[in-house]
């Protein structure tokens, strides 16, 4: 067996979870799920459009994965409460959903999308891998299933942030805009959801602090020396929750849910 | 209920004939997607490990290892999906590799216990002329599985296994 982590000594199944520990980590799947559909959305409106073909199949790649991992986190909450995972996807409204908001802003140009990509692709590379040692069995094996596909995901977006901050006047001048946009709204990414410590606590949870100094310590370097950008000087934006959202998610929902809705009996699309 | 008898073996021979839904050539065996195969009196079930989590071909394969043991004549037929331990691409046979070859896709590279970031990609060698000397033109391909290649010297565009 390869890959699979260190696994705690103690270990959790299903039955064994208190209801509160239920509860924070039924919220805890939904958000990492929340985010990943909003990416996917994201990746799959570059579809038809992206500068060339092997990129436009490259992303669309990527937004499948995502949506896969989306899957395997909202079948563990299925695994909890019997919650129907399109359902989650198709029928909650904007103020239902619980990405950051990092995700939801339009895709903007390619250099836009390529960092906000990365930027996405090093954190859920660093926070599986730190889940793949979670006490909660069901969420390490999660884990270690997704990690080898975004290996793949930060390869090709990080050598993409290198090329496109490296390559014209053009193309640094739209990286660095695109990194002075982002940069505070990635500070979200490693806030809790309610409850979360406790889980933290119990080992069925990474530390987000680890996985950010992680972070920090992967992209600050790639992007500054390899990559001669600047850090904004901007602060971090994570004051307010997962509740809160930009104008850009309802119009986004409206759309990706409109067959879903049109038509809420379909079994087959 | 008519129980018809079937030994573990013949349920492992008749999902040997199970193709890959996108890859053809090679069966679900081959790709070492089978896990187990259990058989308790007329009851067998067959647990299964997904390629790629989004795979999209996952209900094809579930459907299509139902069918192939019921054409055996078994009425209880469970099809079960694991995803532990996770598959890897060391788990194709050595005949499947060579099959993936001949059909012109480069056989995945080994894959061991993989670091998170590897920024090189593994090396890889032209189907047609065996050649080391080959460029990657695109890290993700027509599939979740396989990547873009040109080979440097028979001049070919080729596709690549990824190494998982």
């Amino acid at each position: 067996m390869t890959g699979s982590g260190q696994q705690s000594a103690v270990s959790y199944q299903q039955e064994a979870l208190t209801p509160q520990f239920q509860t924070a980590l039924i919220r805890k799947l939904t958000a990492l799920a929340d985010d990943e559909i909003i990416l996917a959305h994201r990746d799959g409106e570059w579809t038809g459009h992206a500068p060339i073909l092997e990129e436009d199949i490259a992303l669309a790649n990527i937004a499948q994965d995502e949506l896969g991992h989306a899957g395997l986190y909202l079948e563990l909450r299925r695994e909890l409460d019997g919650s129907d995972p399109d359902r989650l996807a198709f029928f909650r409204d904007a103020d239902g959903f619980t990405n950051v908001r990092l995700v939801e802003l339009p895709k903007g140009d390619w250099a836009f999308t390529m960092l906000r990509q990365y930027l996405f692709d090093a954190y859920e590379a660093l926070w599986l891998d730190a889940a793949r040692a979670s006490t909660y069995a069901p969420l390490a094996e999660v884990a270690a299933k997704a990690l080898r596909e975004e290996k793949f995901h930060l390869q090709h977006t990080s050598l993409w942030v290198e090329r496109l901050a490296l390559g014209t006047d053009e193309s640094h001048r739209r990286t660095q805009n695109a990194l002075n946009e982002l940069w505070p709204f990635a500070a979200q990414l490693f806030q809790s959801v309610q409850d979360e410590e406790k889980l933290v606590e119990a080992g069925i949870l990474p530390d987000l602090t680890g996985v950010r100094a992680r972070w920090e310590a992967l992209v600050v370097p790639h992007l500054t020396q390899k990559c001669g950008l600047t850090l904004p000087d901007t602060p971090a934006d994570a004051a307010a929750g997962r509740d809160m959202h930009t104008e850009h998610l309802a119009p986004l929902l409206s759309e990706m849910q409109s067959v879903a809705r049109a038509v809420p009996n379909a079994e087959v699309w | 209920m008519t129980a018809v008898h079937v030994t573990p073996e013949q349920v492992w021979t008749a999902l040997a004939a199970v193709p890959d839904p996108e890859i053809p050539v090679v069966s679900i065996t081959g790709m070492g997607m089978v896990r187990d195969v259990t058989v308790e009196g007329g009851r067998v079930a067959v647990t299964f490990t997904p390629t790629f989590s989004g795979c999209p071909a996952l209900h094809v394969i579930r459907d299509s290892i139902g069918e192939a043991v019921r054409a055996l004549g078994v009425e209880d037929v469970e099809v079960k999906s694991t995803l532990t331990p996770p598959w890897t691409s060391d788990w194709i046979q050595e005949d499947a590799r060579e099959r993936l070859r001949q059909y012109g896709i480069a056989p995945p590279a080994p894959a061991g216990d993989t670091p998170l970031i590897t920024l090189d990609p593994e090396p890889t060698r032209c189907p047609r002329c065996g050649s080391l000397n080959v460029r990657m033109t695109a890290s993700f391909g027509p599939t979740l599985c396989k990547r873009l290649y040109v080979c440097e010297s028979c001049r070919e565009p080729f596709e690549g296994f990824k190494s998982v």
